[in-house]
């Protein structure tokens, strides 16, 4: 059984490519690549392009050894890996839409983020003219007796992100839920070419706003990957700590969201608070409620003051507080825990086969989270559990999110009394001529990958990759056979990420 | 033992620490946005939100002010699930290219007279999102917009003064629909 490094032996290693190898293989290596990824032993990290190579990110999950492998395109086409591996499917079609290259023997080959509105093709390939009419896109068909569908958005009916819905159902039945996503795509992947990194890391924390501390994180990892850089001790902590709140913010606010999805509004009203507790306390300590900008390659661009350290602790005694109390009464409130058990059931070798990242992986027995099997800093000083269920459905991710506060209420307390005193950011080198970094970055709902290159200190080519991309295809499988009327339930549970898909 | 329970979590927030620490600033300014809205509408005022591209970031500050801290609901401010029960559409994001016709769509459901209020950087001219090929560059260019609430994303203290101004100019009909 060949491992990961084996597979890089196989290819030629491209150098300035850090921290992980990058090497660039022939067709056959690529297509092997797949059928292993296929048979389980790897997992599919991330498959992007350029305009005329792709690139695929794999991890061996057992040794936590990461690997990119390559493969040129010279004639604008490359071996499918979704033919053999369907989470790398949407994946393609994507790389389809923005650079014109194909995947020989795809399965699917509709367009993906590409509503043929851009007014171009293929815009960060060889571009060419836009279709002259939009052909309607072809959604898959169920058919049999007294089936019916329910078409739903882009324009929802809440206050979310946009995106389209189509159930088939028989009766109150799911029998099966297509998504059409790229509503918000906003060619982020395009803007990155030639940026600074001061603009790159600005980007990256404007692509889904609810993690843009996990994106600026990740991105600015990534350069410093790149330029072999290391940053002050004091920002690596605070770089933690505002990971950490962001990730308290989002789970108390989510977790409050799935109760109000199943009429139970209390549990939403109490969250809500706790939530707006910890943006308040980001808001004075970091000057801004989402603590957009903080992280920026080198370090952190703000350093926290003894107020603001005083003003997170006084949140943090809030929420032990109050939030045990709500942990309760969840529990033992049979209409709502009628609502979310066994309702929505995501199979553990599902969660597996796609990769599945944060609360949604964790909640079906894949115990995968980058801050515990990457060990980067200051992760690797600091005392954590990571939560795994096996029910995968939706109460089995509302308690590993509660078990997530828990967890991130203990490291923040761990890291502001580990803070040392010291720089908060050290200068960023050009660096030589081309160089290759990668990052994959702990979010709240899962892992963040960031790989770049950098030539003379500018963004030649940046990808960012959320995890909802390997979420989504799930809430489709988990859909099946529950009530139209539980869809809101799933999908809360899950929230994916619309911007960061879209891109 | 549940109503043991209800009651342990009940009173502690909503007795004891209600209301929750407003600071004065959003308790004022909600009152005279309460005031203008009544004056102007003499009843509630119905918003539909348009995610039209955002990064999400200006949901969450939206989704903020209905929770208890801003409870918007106070002043009349509702938010409805249609454009057609709306009176004023909240637009967020750079306009993407895909979501155009959608907004142009939900902007022709909402029955005169109707209000836009465009919501963050990016809805005003696409923020750093400007000049790519998926995106339109700003709300204004898909619909008319009365009113513009910078900030990225604005805080929900920001939104309500935003809203308030909105008030103050319908009052003084300088926005016509
Ligand atoms: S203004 Fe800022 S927060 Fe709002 S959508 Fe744009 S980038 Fe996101």
């Amino acid at each position: 059984m060949p491992s990961l490094i084996d597979l890089t032996l196989e290819g030629r290693k491209v150098g300035q490519h850090r921290p992980w190898p990058r090497v660039v293989v022939d067709a056959s290596v690529w297509t092997f690549a797949a059928t292993e990824l296929a048979h389980g032993r790897w997992s599919l990290l991330g498959l992007w392009g350029e305009p005329a190579t792709v690139h695929m990110a794999i991890m061996d999950g057992q040794a936590a050894e990461i690997a990119v492998v390559s493969l040129d395109c010279p004639d604008r086409s490359f071996p499918s890996v979704g033919k053999h591996h369907p989470p790398a499917l949407r994946l393609e079609r994507t790389i389809h839409d923005l650079f014109g290259l194909s995947a020989e023997g795809a399965p699917d080959t509709r367009p993906w983020l590409d509503h043929n509105r851009w007014g171009v093709r293929f815009p960060l390939g060889d571009r060419i003219d836009a279709l002259p009419k939009a052909t309607p896109y072809g959604l898959l068909v169920a058919e049999g007796d007294g089936l019916h569908q329910i078409p739903v958005g882009p324009v929802h009916a809440g206050i979310i992100e946009p995106g389209h819905f189509r159930f088939t159902a028989s009766g109150e039945t799911v029998v099966r839920l297509e998504q059409r996503l790229g509503y918000v795509h906003k060619g982020i992947d395009g803007l990155m070419s030639g940026a600074s990194l001061e603009r790159g890391v600005h980007l990256a924390g404007r692509t889904s706003g609810d993690s843009t501390v996990a994106y600026a994180y990740a991105f600015s990892r990534a350069a410093e990957a790149a330029l072999d850089l290391a940053v002050p001790d004091r920002a690596v902590l605070l770089r933690a700590l505002l990971a950490e709140l962001e990730r308290l913010a989002n789970h108390l606010g989510d977790i409050g969201a799935i109760c109000n999805d199943a009429s139970f509004a209390l549990m939403h009203a109490h969250c809500g608070v706790l939530r707006e507790s910890v943006l308040r306390a980001a808001g004075a300590a970091f000057g801004h409620r989402l603590m957009r900008d903080v992280i920026v390659p080198g370090g952190v661009s703000r350093d926290i003051g003894a107020d603001g350290v005083q003003t997170i602790r006084a949140a943090l005694d809030n929420i032990r507080l109050r939030f045990p109390a709500l942990v309760e009464l969840y529990d033992n409130t049979a209409s709502l825990q009628d609502r979310t058990v066994d309702t929505g059931v995501l199979k553990p070798p599902l969660a597996r086969q796609y990769a599945a990242g944060g609360y949604i992986g964790r909640a079906s027995g894949r115990s995968f989270d980058a801050r515990r099997a990457l060990v980067y800093p200051p992760y690797d000083r600091l005392r954590f559990d990571v939560p795994t269920l096996n029910e995968g459905d939706v109460n089995a991710r509302v308690w590993i999110r509660v078990r997530e506060v828990e967890q991130s209420l203990s490291l923040i307390e761990q890291i502001l009394r580990r803070l040392p005193n010291g720089p908060t950011r050290t200068e960023v080198p050009l660096g030589g001529a081309v160089r290759e970094g990668m990052a994959v970055v702990e979010g709240f709902r899962g892992d963040v990958l960031v790989w770049l290159r950098l030539r003379n200190g500018l963004i030649e080519r940046c990808h960012m990759r959320d995890p909802s991309w390997f979420q989504w295809p799930l809430l489709e499988a988990v859909i099946e056979n529950n009530i139209v009327a539980d869809f809101p339930l799933c999908n809360k549970s899950f929230n994916c990420s619309y911007s960061g898909h879209d891109l | 033992m549940r109503k043991l329970l209800f009651e342990s979590v009940f009173r502690r927030p909503l007795t004891e620490r209600a209301p929750l620490p407003d600071d004065a600033a959003v308790a004022e300014l909600a009152t005279a946005l309460g005031k203008a809205a009544r004056r102007r509408l003499g009843r509630s005022l119905s918003i539909r939100e348009v995610d039209a591209g955002s990064c999400n970031g200006c949901e969450l500050e939206i989704h903020a002010l209905n929770n208890a801290y801003y409870d918007v609901e106070r002043f009349g401010l509702r938010f409805v699930a249609s454009p057609r029960h709306a009176d004023v559409l909240m637009v967020t994001g750079p306009v993407t290219k895909n979501m155009r016709e959608a907004l142009e769509r939900t902007y022709h459901a909402t029955p005169n007279p109707k209000w836009v209020v465009a919501v963050g950087d990016c809805a005003r001219n696409g923020g750093c999102f400007a000049g790519s090929y998926a995106v339109v560059g700003g709300v204004s260019e898909v619909v008319p917009v009365d009113l513009h609430i910078p900030g990225c994303p604005p805080a929900p203290t920001a939104m309500l003064q935003g809203l308030l101004a909105l008030f103050e100019r319908a009052d003084a009909g300088a926005v016509t629909s």
